[in-house]
């Protein structure tokens, strides 16, 4: 039926104006020429990598353009009213009333100088939809709804006084309050622990069917938007690669590149046998000065060299303490850490020069961890530099074999990291670790930040260099799906302490502990109908106890 | 204890400390001063005996310890001795003066804080634009005038071309309080230009610092009004900055005005204090010293509270 169509959107071109560095400004297309339909009540998945142009597709649904974005053709339709081309004043009448957007990071999206509740309730307010009394009562049934504890006095509440995962809710209380047609939901989950995401990810799953809500779900991750989306539209670089029902598009993709996204979890790993540690760490117990909270507690782990340790845990377990105790950064309290068959000083400050070149460390976001100001070039030489004293011509074939060796090849040593992809920069990260020849590389979520697809060859990187220079990895990550890819041991971590320890074929074969548990049946998986069976099984678990 | 009353204790705290150390260096400022008091009041032809009596009976052949001490002591009295030239009480004499320094600078800050903060929005609102230009052209041409060009410019325009005030801000005690505000209207308004440009790019800076942030697009999406995001959304989380630069500013109007005073013929603290200074009455210059440091101190000590108590995270813990 044609009045069914919410959202009609046709031609769709989408430009920005980039500012490449050291060049003039250039006209760059984000979107080129993509339709969409959507009937009201149902829910669409927009999925793709970064620069595909998910949100900002998702976003002109409100006829918004982030950033410097600007929507120059096509048409959109929303009930039946062309919006690209409307003026501010009917833009701001249909944001918020009839559209509304739920943002990847609540936390930054929440005023933090004002009450969840007055947020909440703002537009229903300004945009006349209802009374501050029967604002408040339907915002308190939709925080009951969505789960929130104390639902009748959580409004109360500054964003600092609640966590990560109920603000996420929060956001989603506040989209569906002014009763819109159409809910924009742009990575609702990615933020979140594993543990926290299939909790959030029902919450807002039985949200959208009790209010009969339409939604465009924006995700990078296949298996989250199979759990909630009617359809799925695969994007890439701004063009359409695939459409078809969610069932379709997992179970029988007709496109390479949808079947790559699908498939891209299969990497595996053939564990290697025990050996001998070339890293003891030894009942380590580690606390921030000035506080009385041991952050660590008595941590004990081995890595072998020429090994992979992935350490596991959400935010706030204590995996990148545990990191900072080793390299020296936060100086354990009690505990002992014996590196290459010699005990290191607690203290970085009381570590030799060879101490500090045999343990690198990788970070999770590469663009903070270079000086945009140096070169590619300038930053792998430093290391070289600063251990082996290499200079001039024999310093540049050095830089020259190392971008080689994370495949990156010629020209790339007078580029600056501005001018370099998210997957290229953390290869230079890695370049630059490797330049100082280390026994150990602590990679601190060195994927996280990077689409599936661009992650996976860097894992693969990560394992070919292992086999050719014999490193070993201490690998912290909270995906599962990394661990089980390239790890040989892990250890779980839960509040500070290691609760599971192992070879990795031990450690992810029950019978489990609660936690792991947890931990492992929270990761989603790519079929239809596993969040309903995953909820409904600790339902039984807990009517159980 | 609440956590914001232990920040605020110390803050407090710090700041009698701090204006307890200012005193010493006022103290030894004064005393590091080159030449003779006794000798500056009784003349070059003075007896070298006359010299030492009136030293003895100014107290000033006491080592200064004992006089830092005795002076300090005054202070916390309310005695903050006599002037050395003319014998007057010094607190006396500072009290009226403060009176009409104070109300010189209310007058100012009553108009100048308000039209700043607002014409700071208005310019972070239309950043770029015409509005925004036209207001920080506007406001930086006046804080470039030196004072005292601004303030014979105001009184060309306002006493000469429109013969609306008089050209000398005369107070005396026992005036109307209207008379008084008429009287004083011409350097207000000098006043008001000097500090008006400081505070009102502050507030522009931190509007449009905060502009950035993901909770103002969330504001966007809501379709709410420029206006409405930047007065609810923006300017709650922008106070801090703001509030430091007024109460320097306001500072300055107590403290710094002594040019404006002299062009307006105001009796206030300013003059006073110059006065002395070429007269070497070093009593006098010591006390109203110190009241200048301390409202310094004062003033930016509340800042630093405003600061805090702004501060939802501080206000309402986990």
């Amino acid at each position: 039926m044609a009045d069914d169509l919410l959202l009609d959107i046709k031609g769709l071109v989408i430009e920005a104006t980039a500012y490449p560095p050291g060049e003039p400004p250039k006209e760059v297309t984000l979107v080129h020429g993509v339709d969409l339909q959507l009937q009201r009540g149902r829910v669409l998945g927009l999925i793709g990598e970064s620069g595909a142009g998910k949100s900002t597709i998702g976003l002109s649904a409100m006829a918004y353009g982030r950033g410097g974005v600007r929507l120059t053709g096509g048409t959109i339709r929303l009930n039946g009213r062309e919006i690209r081309t409307a003026g501010p004043q009917a833009l701001r009448a249909l944001r918020g009333k009839e559209v509304t957007y739920v943002s990847q990071s609540a936390a930054a999206s929440f005023n933090p100088a004002k009450r969840l509740m007055e947020q909440v309730i703002e537009t229903s307010l300004s945009h006349g939809i209802m009374g501050k009394a029967e604002a408040e009562a339907r915002a308190r049934a939709l925080f009951r709804k969505l789960g929130l504890p104390n639902p009748d006095t959580f409004g109360e509440r500054y964003p600092h006084q609640v966590s990560g995962g109920q603000l996420q809710r929060a956001m989603t209380a506040m989209a569906l309050c002014p009763k819109p047609d159409l809910v924009i939901f742009d990575e609702p989950t990615t933020a979140l622990d594993v543990t926290t995401q299939i909790d959030v990810l029902a919450a807002i799953k039985e949200a959208i069917r009790d209010t009969q809500v339409a939604a465009l779900y924006i995700t990078h991750d296949l298996a989250v938007v199979a759990q909630v989306a009617d359809d799925i539209m695969v994007l890439r670089h701004g063009r359409m690669v695939e459409l078809g029902t969610t069932d379709q598009i997992i179970n029988a993709p007709r496109e390479d590149y949808t079947r790559a996204l699908v498939s891209v979890r299969s990497l595996e790993h053939a564990e290697k046998t025990p050996a001998p540690p070339v890293l003891q760490v030894a009942n380590v117990t580690a606390r921030y000065r000035g506080t009385n909270f041991d952050v660590l507690k008595n941590v004990s782990i081995d890595l072998p060299a020429g090994q992979t340790l992935a350490v596991v845990g959400e935010s706030g377990s204590g995996k990148s303490t545990l990191a900072r105790a080793i390299t020296g950064l936060l100086p354990p309290t009690s505990g002992r850490i014996t590196f290459a068959g010699r005990v290191l000083s607690n203290d970085v400050k009381g570590r030799s020069k060879d101490d500090l070149r045999e343990i690198q460390m990788i970070y999770q976001m590469a663009d903070t961890a270079m000086n945009p100001r140096q070169t590619v070039g300038t930053i792998i030489g430093r290391p070289l530099e600063f251990y082996f004293g290499l200079k001039g011509a024999e310093r540049d074939r050095r830089v020259q074999e190392l971008l080689d060796q994370i495949e990156m090849g010629k020209g790339f040593a007078q580029r600056y990291p501005a001018e370099l992809s998210g997957g290229q920069k953390q290869r230079v990260c890695i370049a630059r670790a490797l330049a100082a020849k280390p026994k150990l590389i602590i990679c601190d979520e060195v994927t996280s930040a990077l689409d599936p697809l661009v992650a996976d060859g860097i894992l693969k990187l990560l394992l070919n260099l292992q086999a050719e220079s014999h490193v070993a990895y201490l690998f912290i990550t909270h995906d599962l799906a990394t661990v089980r890819a390239i790890s040989d041991k892990i250890a779980v971590m839960f509040k500070g302490a290691v609760v599971r320890y192992g070879q990795k074929s031990d450690v992810l074969a029950p019978p489990y502990d609660d936690y792991t548990d947890l931990l492992l049946s929270s990761v989603p998986e790519m079929e239809l109908g596993w969040l309903e069976r995953v909820i409904e099984h600790r339902r039984m678990a807990s009517a159980g106890n | 204890m609440h956590p914001i009353l232990k920040l605020l204790v110390q803050r407090i705290a710090l700041g009698l400390l701090l204006l307890f150390a200012v005193s010493a260096v006022i103290f030894l400022g004064v005393e590091a001063l080159p030449g003779n008091t006794a000798q500056a009041i009784l003349g070059q032809s003075a007896t070298p005996q006359a010299v030492a009596n009136l030293e003895a009976k100014l107290g000033l052949d006491q080592p200064p310890l004992t006089r830092y001490f005795s002076w300090l002591g005054g202070i916390l009295t309310g005695d903050l001795g006599k002037a050395l030239t003319n014998g007057a009480d010094i607190a006396q004499s500072i009290g009226q003066r403060l009176g009409n320094t104070l109300f010189l600078a209310g007058c100012a800050a009553a108009i100048a804080v308000p039209l700043a903060i607002i014409l700071g929005l208005v310019a972070a609102r239309y950043a770029g634009k015409w509005p925004d230009k036209v207001i920080s052209g506007i406001t930086l041409s006046t804080i470039s005038l030196p004072e005292f060009v601004a303030a014979y410019f105001v009184i060309y325009l306002l006493t000469q071309l429109f013969p609306i005030f008089q050209p000398v801000a005369m107070v005396f005690p026992g005036m109307g309080f209207w008379a008084k505000l008429h009287a004083v209207a011409l350097p207000v308004i000098v006043l008001v230009l000097v500090v008006l440009a400081h505070m009102m790019r502050m507030t522009r800076a931190a509007i449009l610092n905060v502009m950035q942030s993901a909770y103002v697009e969330t504001a966007e999406l809501k379709g709410l009004s420029p206006m409405t995001i930047i007065w609810r959304h923006a300017f709650p989380n922008a106070i801090a900055p703001v509030v430091a630069v007024v109460m320097l500013n306001l500072a300055y109007l107590v403290v710094g005005v002594v040019v404006v005073e002299v062009v307006f013929g105001y009796n206030a603290l300013g003059q006073y204090l110059v006065d002395h200074v070429t007269k070497r009455d070093l009593p006098v210059v010591q006390a109203v010293g110190l009241i200048f440091a301390a409202v310094y101190i004062f003033l930016n000590m509340a800042a630093d509270i405003i600061g805090i108590l702004a501060n939802p995270r501080l206000r309402h813990p986990k």
